[in-house]
């Protein structure tokens, strides 16, 4: 009795992965495989060659890179029409194109990325993740491409008003984000972890904790979508976001920081972001 | 070799009393399983004898088809579902503490499978026992009570303690409503160390132990209630 329901429910995951996995990377496919057209005849050799290296090197096969994200985190990644979009897949998509090879992402819980990346699962993680010392022990960091902040989202009316009357409250966060370590310094904090900011949001929606602290712009996107909840002025943290890759994979971080330059330089890395912030 | 683990495990467990998510988890892995077990005996143990019921007497049926939709929707839908259900929408207005809703979520999933197992038990014995207790003058409660239960619930338990082995491992989804339990704890300290071996092993670990105590208090159950055969 008991297994038949576990069949069941590994049967419905399993049939949401593989939707999930199944649809994004087909356009995907098809979109690098057109860039690389575009280019010059001598650079797309020289682009094969190195994608076998890379390939050999991890556990990317055949010029494929794979990204790992937790696509719950709009509108840096988040499900639309069976595709895995957002800032940061819209960029990785931008590098991958640079580097003429084909992108894969697959979507997983946040605190598995860096173990995904670590054990060679992925080549690299995007997920609106940043940089701290902690994190840097464990796996490289490419260059910055996106400012960001830790927020306090409340109800409305609530008589928390800055970050410092957080003290003794009971706060909503997602495992393992920013959010999460830093909110375990604040003085008798009664910390909630959900797995999915969303779940967060509606605890506090709810009643079921004080505030929710998580990245501004996913907070941007759930205040937007719940009426009576606001954001405070005042952030909790300042912060950078960068991709995170296999520690000692130095030829991949220099090919994917290189091609972060050109997309800074060129304009394009701010029209992804714009194209999403702006819009919302 | 052995000093990486050793330095994993330091990294992992002693910097910042990281080890307390792992006893808190437990602590709330076992406050749940044990309550909720609990909750399922009650439960299973009733819509069993109302489900026998029915099919012996014919009476109850009204009960009988509440009983019925009960196993239906509980079985037919997975239990972390279920857990996010109790806590996001049925406890959307009033918060009684996450415990409290996974105790209750686990309790009602665990009875509808109890039920099953008591009932089976129940049919097990033949219907000359219960002929037996009749003709002795018992009314059908009685019969039930003194006659059938005690032969019924011997030829359940081992199959009683694997539910209750499942519903132990099954309570690791709790951490899908904010729950720090067994499981969770382990995920937490993954997501602040970056490592996967040393919390997942020593959460397995912990699971596997008490797992293979419960069994051995099984085991002696069963012997126990095997002196009686002779």
């Amino acid at each position: 009795m008991k297994k038949n329901k576990i069949a069941i429910a590994v049967a419905l995951c399993m049939a949401a992965v593989l939707t999930a996995c199944g649809g994004a990377p087909k356009t995907e496919t098809t979109k690098a495989a057109g860039a690389e057209t575009t280019k010059a005849g001598t650079e797309t050799t020289a682009a094969g060659a190195e994608t076998t290296k890379a390939g050999a090197e991890s556990s990317a096969a055949g010029g494929k890179l794979v990204m790992v994200t937790n696509a719950e985190f709009p509108p840096y990644e988040y499900h639309e029409n069976n595709d895995i979009v957002g800032i940061d897949a819209d960029i990785a998509k931008a590098i991958a194109d640079k580097m003429g090879m084909e992108l894969e992402i697959q979507d997983m819980a946040f605190d598995s990325l860096i173990p995904a990346v670590q054990s060679g699962k992925a080549d690299f993680t995007a997920a609106g993740m940043t940089v701290n010392e902690d994190r840097k022990k464990n796996v490289d960091f490419t260059d910055t491409y996106a400012q960001a902040a830790q927020v306090i989202i409340v109800k409305e009316g609530s008589e928390i008003k800055a970050p410092a009357d957080l003290d003794g409250k009971k706060i909503g966060v997602q495992t393992g984000t920013t959010g999460d370590i830093y909110a375990g310094d604040i003085k008798d904090a009664n910390i909630q972890r959900f797995n999915k900011g969303m779940e967060a949001v509606m605890a506090l929606t709810q009643g079921k904790v004080d505030a929710v602290v998580i990245d501004r712009e996913p907070a941007k996107v759930f205040v937007k979508e719940n009426t009576g909840l606001k954001i405070l002025d005042e952030a909790f943290t300042e912060e950078e976001y960068a991709i995170a890759l296999k520690k000692g994979n130095t030829e991949l971080l220099n090919k994917m920081n290189a091609a972060i330059k050109e997309l800074k330089d060129s304009g394009e890395l701010q029209k992804i972001v714009d194209k999403y912030i702006t819009a919302k | 070799m052995w000093e990486k683990l050793r330095d994993d495990f330091y990294q992992n467990f002693i910097v910042d009393d990281r080890w307390k998510y792992i006893t808190d988890g437990l602590q709330n892995t076992l406050k749940i399983t044990f309550f909720a077990v609990l909750i399922g005996i009650l439960l299973g143990f009733l819509v069993a004898v109302i489900r026998s019921t029915y099919e012996n007497t014919h009476k109850l049926k009204v009960l009988n088809w509440i009983c019925g939709v009960y196993l239906t929707i509980i079985r037919g839908t997975p239990v972390v579902v279920q857990l996010m259900i109790m806590y996001f929408v049925i406890f959307s207005f009033h918060d009684p503490g996450q415990v409290f809703t996974a105790v209750v979520a686990f309790g009602i999933n665990s009875g509808a499978y109890v039920a099953e197992i008591f009932r089976s038990g129940i049919s097990s014995i033949e219907k000359g026992q219960f002929e037996a207790g009749r003709s002795l003058g018992f009314n059908y409660a009685q019969t039930m009570w003194f006659i059938i239960m005690p032969q019924a619930f011997k030829n359940v338990v081992p199959t009683l303690a694997n539910e209750f082995i499942v519903l132990l491992k099954e309570t690791s989804v709790a951490g899908y409503i904010g729950l720090q339990d067994l499981t969770k704890g382990g995920d937490i300290i993954k997501s602040r160390t970056y490592s996967a071996f040393m919390p997942l092993i020593a959460v397995a670990v912990i699971y596997l132990v008490m797992v293979m105590m419960f069994s051995q208090l099984v085991r002696a159950l069963e012997r126990r209630l095997q002196r009686s055969e002779h």
